[in-house]
């Protein structure tokens, strides 16, 4: 069959400002009084000003890629957190330019990158269903031919007339699918979507996407979960740093990518209990410098088991001080579930006074419910008020070792559960 | 349909988003109307008084100016009363303002669209023009409530008033893309906007007549593109009594056109940046 998209030496540059703090977008105050200043020092002949232009840093999230697909191949896109996955989606769905190569797209593109996208939480349900199949690319005609469908698949024929700002996150989440799911285009892009609603519900939308694979339709699927890639998908391809550095049937990518996270793993037998290291960290940014591990009395421990108590003492860096922000520590398994959330907001009363620089916490956790097995352990720096993640990163592998905390001889493992907890049983 | 749609090939390279733009434009037109119908839908769900909020602003600004330059400072209305006369100039004015508001900060509303699906962006001050139009057919009906609480009668030339409605049309739109682009790249721009309306109300012929401009700087006002666009309405609705400067109104045209095709390059330049920067 032929090709229907054709990928060459794709590329997409950002310039990130150091100095306006992040912001891509600049304030007109500024520009008028560096125009004064700049005005100012040539009148007077004093060139003290140094030029900020030169603090802009290039950075690629996409680079040189390539590659083919062909009609009803479903291709999953597997990497780590900012690895490209999102660029390359926001090109193939024509919502922002590439800075290098080019891509040939034959036929209809319809991309889910979000779950109601355009949803108005004034209008009722049938409203909004007119108003996301439009965003989506459906025409009138199409989705009046398809309404009854979209509602059966929501089951929320009742709430068809309330506004959607009383529906649950449950209602909600499963009419915005509903209506994506009865898309037909050629190519469906779709962004990790599903990461939302209830297992149920989950089941049945990928039922559903899987069925669009075999009518003949082109899947692109980006997900965490590695369950739902292998289920769904047929070829992978593995981006890591902006390139795309393996590609071929999808069991082998997820492979390669799990293989690419232990690679990560540093045995915490070297000293102070050091499970990861950053050494390329930026100062002007958000980044991880170190996490350790350690025991209550804060000396360094190799391994943790089953129901330890213990530290993660983190370091990281901030470009600026701030009480607003909010640190969390999140343990998941390789299929992306995940399992445990150590944050400070809304969890904790602790308040995260950022200073400029490196900074030092603690996070204790009391008798650790997972069983043995090896999790991937993540990072995050979010706004406490709006929860905007500033950094998430997925740091190493970290290993839980057996402990027989049932005394009967046979350590729970994360292959038959997915956490422990004290229990008994009696009869009554 | 289907077969059709099959054979398109989409090539994305850069600086190729302007390719097919207007056949994309045309293309989603369904998504226009769509996004138009759901603002003008939240505008009169959302506010507890809903259309009597249309219909009172213009109405009590129409009674300040009355009695501030009618009856304070009785300044000439031509014969017409003098409330007729300054509802006729609230019309095109408040379209204008109105659309210039909403549009400057369409975009950044509407960020969550941009950065998620493509479409012409266009679109979107567009609808918040449309938005403006509705509120302008509601204040068109208070109008002629005013006209037969007086007992004004119009005469044919009333049919021509289409003609200048585009051209305020032109006038908002244009400078609503100027306002919508640079509101992205400047994000302190809204509070620039604002004040901008503000102070071309009162520099507009809105609550007094051209004619009390001195005849030698009478050309230099036409300059406002508004003014043009205000002494055609009044021209149209009032008749013979304000008659056009028909130099003047050539030149207000000449720069609705160069705000409008200035403002539609402008928007079109920085087009392709805004799902990056917004």
């Amino acid at each position: 069959m032929s090709s229907v998209i054709t990928v060459e030496n794709l590329g997409k540059k950002y310039l990130l400002k150091h100095q306006s703090g992040q912001q891509p977008y600049v304030a007109l105050r500024d520009v008028l009084s560096e125009g004064v200043r700049t005005l100012g020092s040539r009148l007077f002949g004093r060139s003290t000003l140094v030029s900020r232009s030169d603090e802009q840093e290039e950075f690629w999230a996409l680079r040189d890629v390539s590659f083919e697909v062909k009609q009803g191949d479903r291709v999953g896109i597997i990497g780590r957190n900012g690895a490209g996955k999102s660029t390359l989606l926001k090109i193939l769905s024509r919502i922002t330019e590439p800075t290098t190569g080019s891509v040939r797209i034959k036929g209809r593109v319809a991309s889910l990158l979000e779950v109601g996208t355009g949803f108005h939480p004034e209008l009722t349900g049938r409203e909004n269903i007119y108003l996301n199949g439009a965003i989506l690319g459906m025409s009138r005609a199409e989705i009046k031919k398809k309404f009854d469908e979209i509602v059966d698949f929501a089951e929320i024929e009742k709430f068809l007339d309330t506004p959607v700002k009383r529906y649950s996150s449950g209602m909600y989440v499963r009419l915005a699918f509903a209506v994506a799911a009865h898309l037909e285009p050629e190519i469906l892009v779709v962004d990790e979507v599903l990461a939302v609603g209830d297992v149920q519900f989950q089941k049945k939308c990928l039922g559903r996407m899987e069925e669009v694979g075999r009518e003949g339709r082109t899947v692109f699927f980006v997900s965490h979960n590695m369950d739902s890639i292998k289920f769904l998908c047929t070829s992978g391809m593995l981006l890591n740093g902006g390139q795309n550095i393996y590609s071929g049937n999808i069991n082998e990518v997820v492979g390669k990518y799990e293989s690419l996270l232990t690679a990560n793993i540093i045995i915490a037998t070297n000293k102070d209990g050091v499970i990861y290291q950053n050494d390329s960290v930026n100062a002007s940014e958000f980044d991880i410098i170190e996490v350790a591990v350690r025991d209550r009395k804060d000396n360094p421990i190799a391994i943790v088991r089953t129901f330890d108590s213990f530290k993660f003492r983190i370091k990281f860096n901030s470009p600026v001080a701030s009480e607003s922000k909010s640190a969390a520590l999140f343990l998941c398994t390789f299929n992306g579930s995940p399992l445990l959330r150590l944050a400070m907001h809304p969890y904790s009363s602790f308040k995260l006074k950022c200073n400029k620089g490196v900074n030092e916490f603690v996070c204790t956790v009391e008798k650790i419910p997972l069983p043995a097995g090896t999790y991937l352990l993540i990072f995050g720096i979010c706004e406490s008020q709006t929860g905007e993640w500033l950094i998430e990163k997925d740091l190493c592998s970290f290993e839980i070792s057996t402990s027989d905390i049932y005394n009967c001889g046979r350590p729970p493992t994360s292959k038959l559960s997915a956490a422990v907890s004290d229990f008994y049983w009696e009869s009554v | 349909m289907g077969d059709m749609e099959q054979q398109v090939e989409i090539v994305i390279k850069p600086g190729m988003g302007a390719l097919h733009y207007w056949r994309d434009l045309w293309r989603y037109r369904e998504l226009f109307f769509f996004l138009a119908w759901r603002d003008i839908l939240v505008r009169y769900k959302q506010t507890a008084i809903g259309i009597a909020w249309g219909v009172l602003r213009p109405l009590l600004t129409m009674i300040v100016f009355t009695v501030v330059f009618g009856k304070l400072a009785k300044l000439p209305s031509n014969g017409v009363p003098y409330a007729i006369m300054v509802f006729t100039a609230m019309l095109p004015w408040q379209f204008f303002a109105n659309s210039l508001t909403e549009s400057s900060n369409s975009l950044i509303d509407n960020a969550n669209l941009l950065t998620k699906v493509y479409f012409p962006r266009l679109i979107v001050p567009a609808g918040s023009v449309i938005v403006g139009l509705v509120d302008f057919f509601i204040s068109l009906v208070i109008l002629f409530a005013i006209m037969a609480w007086y007992r004004f009668v119009p005469d044919i030339r009333m049919l021509l008033l289409p003609l200048f409605l585009s051209l305020a049309f032109m006038a908002s739109f244009g400078a609503g893309l100027w306002l919508s682009a640079l509101n992205v790249k400047y994000r302190d721009f809204r509070y620039v906007v604002p004040f901008l309306v503000q102070f071309g109300l009162y520099i507009s012929p809105v609550g007094f007549s051209t004619a009390i401009v001195p005849e030698k700087w009478r050309m230099l006002y036409f300059l406002n593109p508004m003014v043009g666009v205000i002494d055609g309405f009044r021209w149209a609705v009032l008749g013979d009594a304000f008659p056009v400067n028909w130099p003047g109104f050539s030149l207000s045209c000449l720069l609705v056109l160069v705000v409008f095709v200035g403002g539609l390059l402008y928007f079109r330049r920085m087009e392709r940046s805004f799902a990056d920067v917004v």
